[in-house]
């Protein structure tokens, strides 16, 4: 299963967890994955700790995510990216957009 | 009985009845067969041997055979395999009716390409249920049969789509001027359907605007968000805004347009060679490099921006890396694909393997781009994967658009006219009054000719007048590459701060008899400053604006104060038709 999503006990915080490639196959699932039965929780994390390889239909999605979380008000962490993941992040200038950690 | 299977029969409706054909040699199995499956419901074909099987399917295209294995004239074997090649797509089954029961006979039944076979005497229900395992087989293989058709005929559309929008693509793209000497380019041929744009045009100044872009996502949508790319660029370009200008609006523009999720990582250049100048913006491409006359790395632009279309406009940063450049200096950037191409191993060619080139051509910069090339193509095997790479070349002064045509007559209109305008603090923050003045002057016949050194010496003016005028930015900063950078982060800086005074625009227009006179008037509101002698202004990198203003002018005048200038601009109709060299 490459995409888990938990809610927290409290349904403040979302974590999606992706892992191997996250790249155009995962569209479907990650989408799913916080649109699922109308969740609306504070913050969202984005958890990529297994997660090998990001292109920019990945980034696409991390954008659709922001927006559904509120555009500039979403409060969305990105987290435990590895050192190639970093990369493509940065050079796109993503830490504008997101908490990376 | 045959109340039962009348009732049976009439429950299959038209579409579920098949014609079904019988061949066998003895005339009463061929009887109570056919008889069997008469009262199934079907339509039943009767044959006496093999041959007169092959013909009668051939006429009547029965659904299903059920064929006898030994018959004179042909056996079924030969009948089935005849009757397989006849019915080519078609899935057609074929049934042996045998009284053989040893395996090797059997098994050569389904040889022959039999798919079943039923034994004598004839269970009627085992007949039935064959029939109907037979007919939903038949069934699911007409449907995989027209989703197939559907499916082949739908891609062939949307090739066809492609390459309508590839043609249309083409001219739009190509509208600019890719060919121009200074440029280098490799484009796969996929390029666009992968997402990947080039764009060049010539600014009406001299020098020129260079986009190298890639869209997230492959085929239409990409190019379909190409097009208004390109349409802005070359629009704004011809009508002489700045870099930033055009990234503003290139911005917005995507932003309202593409659907969240897609957007256009972009490097963005403007080339001044007049001035000695490059402006590059980097939003999510890989670096950009600027090597020198000995192929030594000088510089390295990396990605210091979001990619167009994915931020607001209060969030979005236009503002480009500003560097002195010399002639023969080059500058070479890439779309990822480059870097991220992977050979057999899975290993991607990376940044070191590009440095790696850069060294061994060291002293020989003008075979980089062929090196680099090369060294791509051998790592990964296939050239034909997505990447475009550019090289561009800084030139000595000949960045020139090429002449514009103008006849001769145009000149019976030329006008005689006189405007002044003046520009407050919160529309110098906001807008570039440039293009607006430019348009003005280009309805004046004859002139248009003249709209590169116009615009050159309207930039210079209006330059000076807000830099040094009414920002006070000290020129002297402009003596080093570090103190470009700085230079125009503080312009940057102060001009957002920009809350008090003014620059007031006079142009007068008088025609001459083989042309005419423009006086061009700027005036600022800051405290002005020494003008620079002619003598001085050449050292270094500050005060260059001025010497160009001096080569294309007639005359150039300070007020005493320093805060006015006076520049006569006198201009023929030309008979040559060349672009005037600077």
């Amino acid at each position: 299963m490459p995409i888990q999503a938990n809610m927290s006990a409290d349904g403040q915080v979302l974590t999606i967890k992706v892992s191997g490639r996250f790249d155009f196959g995962a569209h479907q699932d990650f989408r799913e994955a916080y649109e699922r039965g109308g969740l609306s929780p504070e913050r969202y994390v984005v958890d990529l700790h297994d997660t090998d390889y990001i292109d920019s239909s990945a980034l696409g999605m991390l954008l659709l995510l922001r927006d559904h979380a509120g555009g500039d008000m979403a409060d969305i962490q990105i987290t435990h990216c590895n050192a190639d993941v970093r990369k493509v992040l940065s050079i796109s200038n993503f830490e504008q957009l997101f908490t990376i950690e | 009985m045959s109340s039962v299977s009348r009732a049976s029969a009439t429950d299959l409706g038209p579409s579920q009845a098949l014609t079904v054909l019988i061949a066998d040699d003895n005339p009463s199995d061929r009887m109570i067969l056919g008889r069997l499956v008469e009262q199934l419901g079907h339509r039943v074909i009767r044959a006496e041997n093999g041959r007169e099987a092959v013909e009668q399917f051939a006429r009547q295209r029965p659904n299903l055979v059920l064929l006898d294995a030994l018959m004179p004239e042909m056996d079924g074997f030969e009948a089935a395999r005849l009757i397989r090649q006849d019915a080519g797509e078609d899935l057609i089954p074929i049934i042996f009716l045998t009284s053989l029961s040893e395996t090797t006979a059997l098994v050569q039944c389904l040889e022959a390409g039999g798919d079943d076979f039923l034994t004598k005497p004839y269970n009627p229900i085992i007949l039935r249920a064959k029939i109907q395992a037979f007919q939903r087989m038949q069934e699911m293989h007409r449907t995989l049969q027209s989703q197939r058709d559907l499916i082949a005929s739908q891609h062939r559309n949307l090739l066809r789509d492609q390459e309508l929008a590839k043609i249309i693509f083409d001219r739009v793209a190509h509208a600019g001027c890719l060919g121009a000497p200074n440029l280098r380019y490799l484009q796969s041929a996929f390029a666009m359907f992968n997402g990947d744009i080039l764009l060049a045009a010539y600014k009406p100044a001299g020098g020129m605007h260079i986009l190298l872009g890639d869209f997230t996502g492959h085929g239409l949508s990409a190019a379909i968000g190409a097009m208004p790319l390109a349409e802005v660029f070359y629009a704004m370009t011809a009508r002489g805004f700045h870099l930033r200008d055009i990234l503003l609006e290139l911005n917005h523009k995507l932003g309202r347009i593409l659907p969240v999720g897609i957007f256009c990582c972009a490097v963005l250049i403007e080339i001044s060679p007049g001035k000695g100048l490059v402006e590059v913006w980097n939003g999510g491409l890989p670096e950009v490099l600027i090597i020198g006359p000995q192929a030594e790395l000088l510089h390295r632009i990396p990605s210091a921006h979001l990619p167009l279309g994915v931020a607001s406009a209060e969030r979005f940063d236009p503002n480009p890396v500003v560097l002195s450049v010399a002639p023969g200096e080059r500058l070479l950037c890439w779309t990822d694909g480059v870097i991220e191409s992977r050979n057999q191993a899975g290993e991607q060619f990376g940044e070191q393997r590009v440095m790696a080139v850069l060294e061994r051509q060291a002293g020989l910069p003008a075979m980089v781009f062929d090196a680099l090339l090369e060294d791509i193509e051998a790592f990964h095997g296939s050239p034909e994967d997505d990447l475009s790479l550019l090289e561009v070349v800084m030139g000595e002064n000949g960045i020139q658009p090429p002449a514009q045509r103008q006849l001769a007559s145009d000149h019976l209109a030329a006008q005689d006219w006189q405007l002044s305008y003046q520009f407050r603090a919160a529309s110098i923050r906001k807008h570039n009054p440039l293009p607006f003045l430019l348009e003005v002057l280009m309805d004046v016949p004859g002139l248009r000719e003249h709209a590169g050194s116009l615009f050159t010496i309207l930039t210079e003016l209006y330059s000076n007048a807000l830099e040094h005028g009414l920002l006070a930015l000290d020129s002297s900063w402009k003596r080093d590459s570090a103190g470009f950078s700085r230079y125009y982060a503080e312009r940057n800086r102060r001009l957002q701060q920009l809350d008090d005074g003014w620059i007031r625009v006079s142009l007068d227009h008088r025609p001459l008899a083989q042309g005419g006179e423009l006086l061009i008037e700027v005036e600022d509101s800051g405290r002005g400053f020494n003008p620079p002698v002619p003598e001085d202004s050449t050292d270094g990198y500050a005060g260059r604006g001025l010497a160009l203003i001096r080569a294309l002018a007639r005359d150039m005048s300070f007020s005493p104060a320093g805060n006015r200038v006076a520049v006569v601009f006198e201009w023929r109709l030309g008979h040559t038709r060349e672009p005037l060299k600077n």
